[in-house]
C-alpha cells in the first residue's frame, strides 16, 4: 500500500521539486551570501536579513502591502457576499450572469492593468473626464492618494466576482429546510442571516479571505502597469519593491533575503488568518 | 392545539409544459391532540400534503382549516406550527437554550418568561442537562428533539408536522426517539402529523393512520382497523410484513378456483359474493394461511419454494407453479424447500375484493 | 412559494454589472480608434471607426505566435497538472499516511509563494537544464501555484465520494486503473472541470514567471502586450486591441464550462 501511495504522489513531488523546492533552496542559499553576478559569492550568514529589516524602503513597502490587503478585504468580502445574496438562485439568468462575473477573472492580469491605465490616464482615459464633470480633480499619475485608491478600486473591480462566485456556491449548498424552519420560528430577515446564512457560509468565507489575502499580498502586474510604484514610491507594493531589487539590483544575495522575508510574511499571515477564522466560527 | 381540516385539496405541479397531479381531491380531518400518520409509497403525495399543511405550498384548489379558520392563504409563520425535517434542523451557532428560546425571542417574549418556558420544555424532552451545550455535541436523536422543542416552546402551536424524521437516525435509536415523541404528544395532547413510508413507524406511533396512493386517500383509520379490515387489496398488501397475499380467483361450482389450486367455500360466503360476478381478488394474511404435513379434508397441496427462518416463526413461500403466496408457520414445522405441504385458508379471515373494493 | 425579487435588488445588480463592464467597454472602444483620436479626444463611441489595430495584430506573425504559444503552454500546464494532481489528490483523500498533513500544508504554501521570490532561481535552474525560453519551461514553472491548487480542489471533491464505491469495485474484481478510469473519474468530472478552469485561468494570466523564463523563442501573450512600444510612446490602440483579443479565450472557456461550474461550485469546495 505504501508503494501505491508513493507511485501516485511521485509525479506531483517531481513537479513541485522543479518548480518549488529546488528554487526555494537556491533562494535560501543565495540569501546567506553576498552575490554579484559574475563574482564569487561570500558567505555572510544572516546579515542580509538584518539589513533588510532595517531598510526603510523595505519596511515602508511592507506597511503599504498590509494596508492594501486590509483595505481590499474590508471592501471585497462584504460586497461579494452582498452580491451573492442578491443573485437569483434559479432561472435562466444564471448562465449569463455567471459568465459576466467570470469575465474580469479571466482577463490576463496585466491586461487588467492596461484596461485601467487606459481608463484612468489623464490624456486618454474616461475616468478623469467623468470626475471633472462631477466637479473633482483627478490625476492618477500625479496625486499619490488618487493612485493608491485607483489601485484599490481596480482590485475590487477585478476580484469581487471571485468572492461573489464562492459565496454564491456556498449559498446554494444550504438546504432550504433551514430557511423553512426559520420562517416557522418567526425569525426576521436579519436573524435568519445571522443564525443560518452566515454560520453556514463560514467555510466558503474562509476560503475567500485566504485566497484574496494570498493573492493580494503578491499582487504585481496590475499596479505595476498602472503606476509602476508611483508617483514616487507611494504605491510601491512589496512585489514591485522585490522585483526591482531582483531585476535591477546587483546584489542577488540581498534580494534573495528580501524575497524570503516576503514569503515568510505571507505564510504567517495566512496561518494567522486561518486560525482566527476557524476559531471565530466556534464562538 | 387545533382541529385540522383539509377540504378537497387538489394540487398540480407545473414545470414548463409538464403537469404532474400530486393530489387529486383529499378530504381529511385531524382531531385535537391526535397523533396521526400519513403513510404511503413514494410519490403518493404525502409530502405535498404536508407542505400544504405547513404553508410552504399553496394548493391549486381546496381549503385548509385550523379550528374552523381558513388558513389556506396564510404564510407559514402565521400558521403557528412546528416542523421536523428529515435531518435535524437546528441552529448550530446557538446553544441548546438559545435554540429553544429563539422562537419566543423572535416574538418579543420577555426574558423571564422565556427562561421559564425553555426550562420546562427542556425538562420534558430530557434536554435539561445539556442546555449549555451546542448542537454539534448532541446525538442526532437529541437534535431532533431540540427541533421538536422549538415547535412546542410556543404555547399556541396548532400542530407539529413531521417529515420522515427518522431518516438520519440510527436504527437502534429510532425506538427511543419514537417513544419520546409519543410521550410528548401524550403529555401535551398536541396534534402531530407524521409523514412516513415506513409502516412500522406509522402503526406504532399513530392512533389515526391515513394511507395514500397516487394522490388520493385510500383508507384512514386506527392501525387495528387497517390491519384487520383493509378496504382495498393495496392496503392489505401494504400493511404487514409480509403483506397480505392477494390472489386472483374465480367462483366455480365447487368453490373458488385459484391459479393451480382450488378451495371450497361455505354457502354463506358464496351467497355474499356471487352477485358480483365470477372474478375476484382474495386477500389473506400469511398468518391465516395454515400449513401441515398431513392431508386434511378441504386442504389443498402446494409446493414449498422458499423457507425463511424468522426466529419465532417461519415464512414459507408456497407455489402452485402458476401462483405464489406466503404463509406464516410455527418454527417447528418441518417444511422443506422443494417438498409439498397441505394448505388451507381460514375462511372468516378471507377478504374478497371486487374492483378494488371489499365485499365481505 | 417563490419569493419575488425586490426591485431594489434588481437595480443594485444592474448597477454592479454596468460598473463591471464600463472599463471593459472603454478598452473595446479604444481598440477601434486610431491613435490620433485616442490622444486627442474623449469619445464614448469612435468618431472614426477603424479595425486597423486588429488587422495589424492578425497579420503580425509576432502576435499570432504569441497567442498560439501562450495557448500551448497553458493547455500543456493544465494537462500536466491534472495528470499529476488527480492521483495525488486521491492519495490524500483516501489514506492518512505518515506526514500527510505536513505535505499537504507544504503544497498549499507554494500557492502563496510570491513569484518575485522565485525569479532568480527559476531562471538559473531552467537555464541549467537547457529549457530556458521554451514552452515547457513556462508550463512546468506554473505548476508552482497550479498543482497545489488542483490537489486542494480535487481532494475536496474526492472526499465526497464514499470509500464504499472503491471497495465495491475492488471486490467486483476491477483492477486499479480500470476502477479509476471507468468508475471514479466520471464521478468527479465536475471537480475536474472546476480545477481545469482555475488552472487555465491562473496560467493564462500570469506575467512575471512567463516573462522571466522567455526571451526570443517563446513569447507569451502577456509579455507581448507589455512590449508594444511604438515610436511615439505606447501604441494604445494596438494594446487595447490585443487586450480585447486575450479576453476571448477566457470568455469561451467560461461559456463552455458554465454548467459544470454551477454544479461543481455547489457540490464540492472550490
Amino acid at each position: 500500500m505504501k508503494n501505491k501511495v508513493l507511485v501516485l504522489l511521485l509525479p506531483s513531488l517531481l513537479l513541485m521539486s522543479i518548480s518549488a523546492f529546488v528554487p526555494l533552496m537556491t533562494v535560501l542559499n543565495y540569501s546567506l551570501h553576498v552575490l554579484f553576478s559574475g563574482s564569487i559569492p561570500k558567505y555572510i550568514g544572516l546579515e542580509n536579513y538584518v539589513n533588510a529589516l532595517k531598510d526603510p524602503a523595505f519596511l515602508s513597502s511592507m506597511g503599504k502591502q498590509f494596508l492594501f490587503c486590509l483595505e481590499i478585504l474590508l471592501i471585497e468580502i462584504p460586497m461579494g457576499l452582498a452580491l451573492a445574496l442578491l443573485l437569483p438562485k434559479r432561472g435562466i439568468m444564471i448562465g449569463p450572469i455567471l459568465v459576466l462575473l467570470g469575465i474580469p477573472l479571466l482577463i490576463p492580469w496585466n491586461v487588467v492593468g492596461i484596461i485601467w491605465r487606459v481608463f484612468a490616464r489623464e490624456d486618454i482615459g474616461a475616468l478623469p473626464v467623468i470626475f471633472s464633470k462631477l466637479g473633482f480633480f483627478y490625476n492618477v499619475s500625479k496625486v499619490p492618494a488618487h493612485a493608491w485608491w485607483t489601485i484599490v478600486i481596480m482590485d475590487v473591480w477585478h476580484w469581487t466576482p471571485l468572492v461573489t462566485l464562492l459565496c454564491y456556491a456556498g449559498l446554494q449548498a444550504i438546504p432550504q429546510e433551514f430557511y423553512q424552519a426559520a420562517r416557522v420560528d418567526s425569525a426576521s430577515k436579519i436573524a435568519t442571516f445571522r443564525y443560518i446564512t452566515l454560520p453556514k457560509l463560514k467555510y466558503v468565507l474562509i476560503i475567500a479571505v485566504l485566497l484574496r489575502c494570498m493573492d493580494a499580498f503578491k499582487i504585481y502586474d496590475e499596479p505595476f502597469i498602472l503606476t509602476a510604484g508611483g508617483p514616487g514610491t507611494s504605491t510601491e507594493l512589496l512585489s514591485i519593491f522585490t522585483s526591482r531589487q531582483v531585476i535591477g539590483g546587483f546584489n542577488m544575495g540581498y534580494s534573495s533575503a528580501v524575497s524570503l522575508i516576503y514569503f515568510i510574511v505571507v505564510l504567517l499571515l495566512c496561518y494567522i488568518l486561518y486560525t482566527v477564522m476557524t476559531k471565530i466560527g466556534e464562538h | 392545539m387545533a382541529v385540522i381540516e383539509l377540504k378537497n385539496i387538489v394540487h398540480t405541479y407545473r414545470k414548463g409544459k409538464k403537469e404532474t397531479e400530486a393530489l387529486r381531491g383529499v378530504n381529511l380531518t385531524f382531531t385535537e391532540g391526535c397523533p396521526a400518520a400519513l403513510l404511503g409509497p413514494s410519490g403518493c403525495g404525502k409530502t405535498t400534503l404536508l407542505n400544504i399543511l405547513s404553508g410552504l405550498l399553496k394548493p391549486t384548489s381546496g381549503q385548509v382549516l385550523f379550528d374552523g379558520k381558513d388558513v389556506t392563504d396564510l404564510s407559514t409563520e402565521e400558521r403557528n406550527i412546528g416542523m421536523l425535517f428529515q435531518f435535524p434542523v437546528v441552529y448550530d451557532s446557538m446553544n441548546v437554550f438559545n435554540n429553544l428560546a429563539f422562537p419566543l425571542r423572535n416574538r418579543k417574549v420577555g426574558p423571564a418568561e422565556v427562561k421559564e418556558r425553555v426550562r420546562e420544555v427542556a425538562r420534558l424532552l430530557d434536554l435539561a442537562e445539556v442546555l449549555g451545550s451546542f448542537p454539534r455535541q448532541l446525538t442526532p436523536s437529541q437534535k431532533q428533539l431540540l427541533a421538536l422543542g422549538r415547535g412546542i416552546v410556543r404555547e399556541d402551536t396548532a400542530v407539529i408536522l413531521l417529515d420522515e424524521p427518522m431518516t438520519q437516525i440510527d436504527v437502534h435509536q429510532r425506538w427511543e426517539l419514537r417513544r419520546e415523541l409519543s410521550k410528548v404528544q401524550g403529555s401535551l395532547n398536541i396534534t402531530m402529523i407524521y409523514v412516513t413510508h415506513d409502516q412500522y413507524e406509522a402503526l406504532t406511533f399513530a392512533e389515526k393512520v391515513v394511507i395514500m396512493k397516487d394522490g388520493l386517500v385510500v383508507q384512514e383509520g386506527s392501525p387495528e382497523e387497517l390491519y384487520g379490515n383493509p378496504k382495498t387489496p393495496f392496503v392489505g398488501y401494504f400493511i404487514g410484513t409480509p403483506g397480505m397475499n392477494i390472489l386472483d380467483c374465480r367462483l366455480a361450482k365447487t368453490g373458488l378456483d385459484f391459479k393451480g389450486f382450488k378451495k371450497e367455500i361455505t354457502p354463506e360466503l358464496r351467497a355474499k359474493i356471487e352477485t358480483y360476478g365470477p372474478d375476484f381478488k382474495l386477500g389473506i394474511r400469511p398468518e391465516f394461511v395454515h400449513c401441515g404435513l398431513v392431508q386434511q379434508k378441504g386442504w389443498f397441496p402446494l409446493k414449498v419454494k422458499v423457507v425463511e427462518d424468522r426466529g419465532e416463526f417461519k415464512i414459507v413461500t408456497l407455489t402452485s407453479d402458476a401462483e405464489e403466496l406466503k404463509s406464516q408457520v410455527p418454527s417447528d414445522l418441518a417444511a422443506e424447500e422443494g417438498g409439498t405441504v397441505w394448505v388451507n385458508f381460514l375462511e372468516d379471515k378471507m377478504k374478497i375484493y371486487k374492483d378494488d373494493r371489499m365485499i365481505n | 412559494m417563490r419569493k419575488k425579487k425586490s426591485p431594489v435588488s434588481i437595480i443594485v445588480l444592474m448597477i454592479f454589472f454596468i460598473l463591471l463592464l464600463v472599463p471593459i467597454y472603454w478598452m473595446i472602444n479604444t481598440s477601434f480608434k486610431t491613435n490620433t483620436e485616442i490622444q486627442r479626444s474623449m469619445t464614448w463611441v469612435p468618431q472614426k471607426f477603424t479595425t486597423k489595430n486588429y488587422t495589424s495584430i492578425f497579420i503580425s506573425k509576432l502576435w499570432q505566435r504569441s497567442f498560439l504559444q501562450t495557448l500551448e503552454y497553458v493547455v500543456l500546464n493544465v494537462a500536466i497538472v491534472l495528470i499529476a494532481a488527480v492521483p495525488a489528490a486521491y492519495t490524500f483523500s483516501r489514506w492518512k499516511f505518515k506526514g500527510h498533513q505536513h505535505l499537504f500544508f507544504w503544497l498549499l504554501t507554494n500557492r502563496m509563494a510570491p513569484g518575485a521570490a522565485f525569479l532568480v532561481p527559476m531562471f538559473t535552474l531552467f537555464s541549467v537544464i537547457g529549457l530556458f525560453d521554451t514552452i515547457l519551461a513556462v508550463a512546468l514553472a506554473h505548476c508552482l501555484f497550479n498543482l497545489p491548487l488542483a490537489i486542494w480542489i480535487l481532494e475536496g471533491f474526492m472526499r465526497g465520494i464514499p470509500r464504499a464505491i472503491d471497495e465495491t469495485a475492488f471486490i467486483d474484481g476491477y483492477g486499479f486503473m480500470k476502477f479509476f478510469g471507468k468508475i471514479f473519474l466520471p464521478l468527479i468530472k465536475q471537480g475536474i472541470a472546476v480545477t481545469a478552469f482555475f488552472c487555465f485561468m491562473f496560467s493564462w494570466v500570469e506575467l512575471l514567471l512567463s516573462r522571466t523564463l522567455t526571451a526570443v523563442g517563446t513569447k507569451p501573450i502577456t509579455v507581448s502586450l507589455t512590449r508594444s512600444l511604438g515610436a511615439g510612446g505606447w501604441d494604445w490602440g494596438l494594446i487595447a486591441a490585443a487586450g480585447v483579443l486575450t479576453m476571448i479565450p477566457g470568455a469561451v472557456v467560461v461559456y463552455f464550462v458554465r454548467n459544470y461550474m454551477v454544479k461543481g461550485f455547489a457540490m464540492g469546495r472550490v
